[in-house]
């Protein structure tokens, strides 16, 4: 018996064996997981959205019906139009970050407790930051208080949360708020893996700050920039947190993914909802098929060099072959 | 002029600072001195207006009360202590199996994690919410945990690119020494792996702590499974005015991360910079 079971633990700990079983036992986990909770899911999705159904109950299988009607309802489709208060707002939010990024990168007194006060509100959880501007966006209180104090009359501003007219951009605002400090933080470890002789040489030529910005962190931190604009754009058809924690979608400041969430969870019209997040899956996926073109020809991807670069080289060389067929003859 | 030309510089640079970090802070600002006033006090004054007292702590006390805040305290601690364990766990390890053997599907299965990112997670829940449903992980503490380890692209490319920096020579020779596959990983890579492992648990940590949406989804159970993130749902019933008390609520659930920022900001400015490299 002793025997057996020493020949058998030789077994499992000969290498291929024991190659074998660490592969399945480490990756069983993940796997299982991914499957579950990502791919499942991503199925069942496709599947539900071509039933009119409940979580419990029966089900009816409708065909297309409920694509049509995310397409025509006033509520569903329509909600994406919000989503370029977003796009807009992350546009906003990247400048602003890449100044201060720019700014916080050199020697600046107090440059660390700049870089946490603005960083720390990425940190504070979303229905903290729904109840923060709740608050903040109250008829008479903060955001009311100091605009009076520069001399706004209190009759002449509008509801925050309420006007139709501006209630949107408030809410995109709070966003900003939220992640500027994280894009900073983000564009600050970019530029300082620059290699810092060239902001020494740069000082030696007496670069000025615009100059070093243009040609030195400007061309070193591209990639990232344009990554995260993109990312924007993602990110704003997908809004979900701000009008979420803060209105809850009131007043018209329902984004797709809020509709969505409440079609779901609260009327229980999963077929519907499903199709909703089938067709911005898709309109995702689309966006960053755009992205994985826009970075191989700008940028270029896993070692390959950017396309438009490429051409160049290749317009430069027949250039070149031409004028050495010219000074040849 | 080139000094007039500096010291403008100087000017909006400092200006823009400053403005930048008093707009960042003035809204909690704002919170911490409503949460000192008393009822009176705030009814009556303006809200920039200072509390006349800073050491008023019964709207903390109530705040604290009301939202069940120790049991919010505990379950999130269990909670975070779980899911980090478990998927820092399963990240190293799947990245181990992808980085150190080439086998069929090695390809495959970086790609299908590589597109799960791409599904946004607020619309998988419509139908991942059937699935809890189905397998009664509805107000259930470790099937939220499960949910919650549920790999995320992000931790698993930290530690990927972190293994391909970790010689392959060092596990060739201990297996030469006779030492097994498991062992390689537990005794020899995962001691290296702490640098990615820290970056990886801020990260995790922060959005375990602070995730709302889906601990109000999968714990609705409020008076057994409320977290630190939801605790603060108590205040949007009848008590929705009373900011005298919310703004109290808020600044509790504030304290934890503020401290865990004061402690680790280097390593959390850093570990943020390289998710973003690959993320």
């Amino acid at each position: 018996m002793a025997r057996e079971k020493s020949s058998f633990i030789r077994w499992i700990q000969s290498g291929k064996v024991n190659k074998r079983l660490c592969m399945i036992t480490f990756m069983l986990f993940p796997l299982t997981l991914l499957v579950v909770f990502t791919y499942i899911p991503f199925l069942k999705m496709f599947q539900f959205s071509f039933y009119e159904m409940k979580y419990i109950g029966d089900r009816e299988f409708v065909g297309w019906e409920n694509y049509l009607e995310v397409f025509t309802r006033e509520d569903c489709f329509q909600a994406l139009k919000l989503s370029l208060y977003y796009i807009v707002a992350s546009f906003i939010q990247l400048a602003l970050a890449l100044w201060f990024a720019s700014i916080l990168s050199f020697k600046t007194r107090g440059g660390g407790i700049f870089k946490g006060f603005m960083f720390f509100p990425y940190l504070v959880c979303g229905i903290a930051v729904g109840f923060i501007f709740k608050f903040f966006y109250t008829r008479g209180f903060v955001l009311d208080t100091i605009l009076q104090w520069i001399g706004f009359n209190l009759d002449n501003l509008p509801y925050w949360l309420r006007d139709r007219s501006v209630n949107n951009i408030s809410l995109a605002a709070s966003s900003i708020w939220r992640y500027m400090g994280q894009n900073m933080v983000l564009f600050i470890g970019a530029i300082m893996s620059v290699d810092s002789t060239l902001y020494e040489a740069a000082a030696i030529d007496g670069a000025n700050g615009w100059a070093k910005f243009r040609y030195i962190i400007f061309p070193s931190i591209k990639t990232i920039i344009v990554l995260n604009m993109i990312l924007a754009i993602s990110g704003s058809l997908s809004v979900f947190e701000p009008p979420y924690v803060i209105t809850g979608g009131s007043f018209g400041t329902g984004t797709y993914f809020v509709v969505m969430n409440e079609l779901a969870h609260e009327s229980q019209k999963v077929g519907l909802a499903s199709a909703m997040a089938i067709v911005l899956l898709g309109l995702i996926f689309i966006a960053t098929m755009i992205q994985k073109f826009v970075e191989a020809y700008f940028l270029g991807t896993n070692g390959k060099e950017a396309i438009r670069y490429v051409r160049k080289q290749k317009k430069i060389e027949a250039q070149h072959a031409a004028q050495a067929a010219k000074g040849g003859r | 002029m080139a000094k007039a030309k500096r010291i403008i510089w100087t000017v909006i640079k400092y200006f823009t600072l400053v403005l930048g970090a008093f707009i960042s802070v003035l809204p909690v600002v704002v919170c911490v001195i409503t949460a000192f006033k008393t009822p009176e006090e705030y009814a009556s004054t303006n809200v920039m207006t200072m509390p006349q007292n800073w050491t008023y702590f019964t709207n903390f006390i109530e705040a604290w009360k009301q939202a069940n805040m120790l049991l919010a305290f505990r379950n999130s601690l269990i909670i975070l202590v779980c899911v980090l364990i478990g998927s820092i766990l399963t990240g190293t390890m799947l990245a181990y199996v992808l980085n150190r053997f080439d086998f069929v599907g090695n390809g495959l299965i970086r790609n299908l994690f590589l597109f799960a990112s791409l599904l946004p997670g607020i619309a998988m829940q419509v139908t991942v919410y059937q699935i809890m449903y189905t397998l009664g992980w509805i107000n259930s503490l470790p099937g939220y945990i499960v949910l919650m380890c549920g790999t995320d692209v992000m931790s698993i490319y930290i530690f990927i690119q972190f293994f391909e920096n970790l010689p392959t020579s060092l596990d060739e020779s201990a297996i030469m020494e006779g030492c097994t596959y498991f062992g390689v990983f537990f005794r020899i890579l995962l001691p290296l792996l702490k640098p990615a492992i820290i970056t990886v648990m801020i990260l995790k940590g922060v959005g375990t702590y602070n995730e709302y949406y889906t601990a109000n989804l999968y714990l609705q159970d409020k008076n057994r499974y409320v977290t630190v993130a939801t605790s603060l749902f108590k205040f949007t019933g009848p008590l929705g005015n009373q900011y005298n008390y919310i703004c109290a609520g808020v600044i509790i659930t504030m304290v934890p991360a503020l401290i865990i920022f004061i402690l680790c900001q280097k390593q959390i400015y850093s570990g943020l910079a390289q998710g973003a490299v690959k993320g």
